[in-house]
């Protein structure tokens, strides 16, 4: 395919220096860093990211002016959270001329969309300042996580400390220490049908993306894409925000990244050929035609 | 970069368009009143856009004014305004390249009617501009029994009678929409091969929603995205909204179908009814081209 890793100038492992945000982070800390670094700099007024809502583990997406906000929102929640619900508002009562923004590769579609065809959101494209892509194989809605925690992982969902989907398993950590694996085959029936229909793996319209896969465990795969992305990474180097390795000399590496994105993208494109014969003479809509 | 790489190269570049000469004339024929064709000819390579106002607010057209600065780079290099009557004093159509109509049409007012048919005769692109045009919009809810034309109770988007080749829904549609429409059928009209198929790839999915119907509603988002399997609660249609109609409930979206006013926004912006990944892309080059040609 060739396609399947998007354009990038540059891809590193990374983790980032700052030993506060890397405790709560899901993976390098690579967002809530480069949130952070930003911020500090001048480079965003704030940033959209998926905070804490009503319920444990439901997300609810935030404006974060402060590094103690950004820091509250780390770690990844297995659910939606509609980031791109505040992207007009963000401009308008929050005011901000310079937004940063995290997101599934899907929002990352959204946003990019508003900015060449922007037909509700009048005045947005030009005041997105960092976009920060995240990788994403598939999301579930909020109900589908309390069946998996609750009901397969019997766990309480209030007592979860970290989710995770890695190593051909769905993760649950207590906070009493106690792990609990589920088979990812178990969880398939419960993701969002949505995902099905998905072309991207690793966030390709992202500034920057990043995600857990291709690296050890506490270090990130970043790929550093737009030209904005480039000049806000090398600040944030030059900045020491981040250690970085050379992509080759990890493990597994760009090899599995890439094996995972052709998988997801295969699986998907039959998908979508299913659909337009998914009726009898009459198929199902497809987005991208 | 395929499409985009040296397709902006004549605008963007020193050699921009030609800017409309100045014309010499001696100070006695100056005085002489001077008919309209006339200044049309002296910039033949612009295209011949006529605003075209039916059933509207005008807010499209400040729309199209909130590019400021923008706004007069498009008028001198792209588009020759030939009518427009909230700006200029052409009282009737001439023919155009493109016309672009604010406002739903009301079927019981005969002027408006013949309007929109002599817009159709004498343009070669039509474009339906803002929610109104396209869907109805708020015009979807008049039924007459007003002062002092209380007959005047039916109104239809303009594509319920004639065909219409473009939309740009909104309500208000944004500046940077139209912008981009305006360089791209500049583009389509005057551009050389790889401009000519770079604005297509760009307009298409506008084209496409012109092809799509003159209904739309809030709904939309249940009938075309939610009930096909797309919706991904990313959450896009709930900023585009203009009457935060469209609340996001566990992740997806809630409409509330007594505040929508019928504009489309919503369902157009929806990164799963188009996206055409080609073009979405390339959003960095896309913008520069956009920008460079209104430098
Ligand atoms: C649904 C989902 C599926 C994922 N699938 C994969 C995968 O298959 N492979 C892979 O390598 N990585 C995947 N990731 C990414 C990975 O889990 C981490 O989010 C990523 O590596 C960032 O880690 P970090 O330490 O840099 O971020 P942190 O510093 O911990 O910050 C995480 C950021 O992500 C935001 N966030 C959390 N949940 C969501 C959400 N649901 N929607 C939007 N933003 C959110 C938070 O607000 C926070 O800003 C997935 C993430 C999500 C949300
Ligand atoms: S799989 Fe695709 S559609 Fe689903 S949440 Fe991830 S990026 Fe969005
Ligand atoms: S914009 Fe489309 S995909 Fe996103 S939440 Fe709304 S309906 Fe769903
Ligand atoms: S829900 Fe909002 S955006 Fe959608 S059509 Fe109605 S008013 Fe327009």
């Amino acid at each position: 395919m060739g396609t399947e890793l998007g354009n990038y100038k540059s891809v590193v492992s990374a983790r980032c220096t700052d030993k506060e945000i890397l405790k709560g982070a899901q993976d390098g800390g690579i967002v809530t860093q480069l949130f952070a670094f930003a911020l500090e700099s001048g480079i965003i007024d704030g940033a959209i990211v998926a905070g804490n809502g009503a319920e444990p583990w439901r997300p609810e997406p935030v404006v974060a002016t402060t590094r103690a906000e950004l820091l509250a929102a780390r770690g990844t929640k297995y659910n939606l959270s509609p980031n791109m619900s505040l992207i007009k508002e963000v401009t308008r009562s929050y005011g901000m001329d310079k937004v940063g923004i995290v997101g599934t590769p899907c929002q990352m579609q959204a946003l990019r969309k508003g900015q060449v065809y922007p037909i509700g959101l009048r005045d947005v494209g030009d005041k997105i300042a960092l976009a920060v892509g995240i990788f994403c194989m598939e999301n579930f809605p909020y109900q589908s996580i309390i069946q998996l925690v609750e009901d397969h992982a019997a766990m309480k969902m209030e007592s979860v400390k970290k989710m995770e989907i890695g190593k051909g398993k769905f993760w649950v950590y207590g906070k009493r220490g106690q792990v609990v694996q589920l088979p990812l085959k178990v969880t398939h029936k419960y993701e969002q049908p949505g995902c099905h229909v998905c072309l991207d793996y690793v966030a390709n319209l992202g500034d920057i993306s990043t995600g857990s896969v291709g690296s050890p465990d506490g270090w990130s795969t970043v790929f550093v894409r737009s030209r904005n992305g480039d000049s806000v990474w090398a600040k944030a180097i030059a900045a020491g925000c981040f250690e970085t390795q050379p992509m080759e000399k990890v493990k597994p590496g760009l090899e599995l990244v890439t094996k995972l994105a052709n998988e997801k993208i295969t699986k998907n494109k039959k998908t979508l050929e299913g659909r337009a014969t998914f009726g009898v003479g009459k198929g199902l809509r497809n987005p991208y035609l | 970069m395929g499409l985009l790489s040296n397709v902006f190269k004549r605008n963007t570049g020193d050699a921009t368009p030609q800017k409309p000469a100045v014309v010499k004339t001696d100070a006695a024929e100056q005085l002489k009143p001077k008919p309209m064709n006339k200044e049309v000819k002296i910039v033949a390579k612009k295209i011949e856009v006529g605003y075209v106002h039916m059933s509207g607010c005008t807010g499209c057209l400040v729309s199209f004014a909130d590019n400021y600065d923008k706004l007069f780079t498009i008028l001198d290099r792209y588009v020759e305004l030939c009518s427009c009557l909230a700006l200029i004093d052409a009282r009737h159509m001439d023919t155009m390249d493109i016309a672009i109509v604010e406002g739903s049409v009301c079927i019981q007012d005969k002027l408006s009617v013949d309007e929109i048919k002599e817009t159709r005769e004498k343009a070669g692109i039509v474009v339906a501009l803002g929610g109104c045009a396209c869907y109805g919009n708020i015009t979807r809810f008049c039924r007459g029994g007003q002062q002092n034309q209380p007959q005047l109770e039916s109104f239809v988007p303009i594509g319920d009678l004639i065909k219409v080749d473009l939309y740009i829904p909104g309500c208000a549609p944004t500046p940077q929409q139209i912008r981009n429409v305006c360089v791209m059928a500049y583009l389509l009209l005057r551009g050389d091969d790889k401009q000519k198929e770079l604005a297509t790839a760009y307009l298409t999915p506008l084209m496409k929603l012109a092809q799509g119907g003159t209904e739309a509603c809030g709904c939309d988002l249940m009938t075309n995205v939610i009930n096909q399997g797309l919706c991904m609660g990313c959450g896009s249609c709930s900023a585009s909204c203009p009457v935060r109609a469209i609340t996001m409930e566990y992740g997806k979206p809630n409409i509330e179908r007594d505040l929508c006013i019928k504009c489309g926004a919503c369902y157009a912006q929806c990164p799963r009814s188009f996206f055409n990944e080609a073009i979405i892309s390339q959003y960095e080059a896309i913008d520069d081209a956009v920008k460079g040609a209104l430098q």
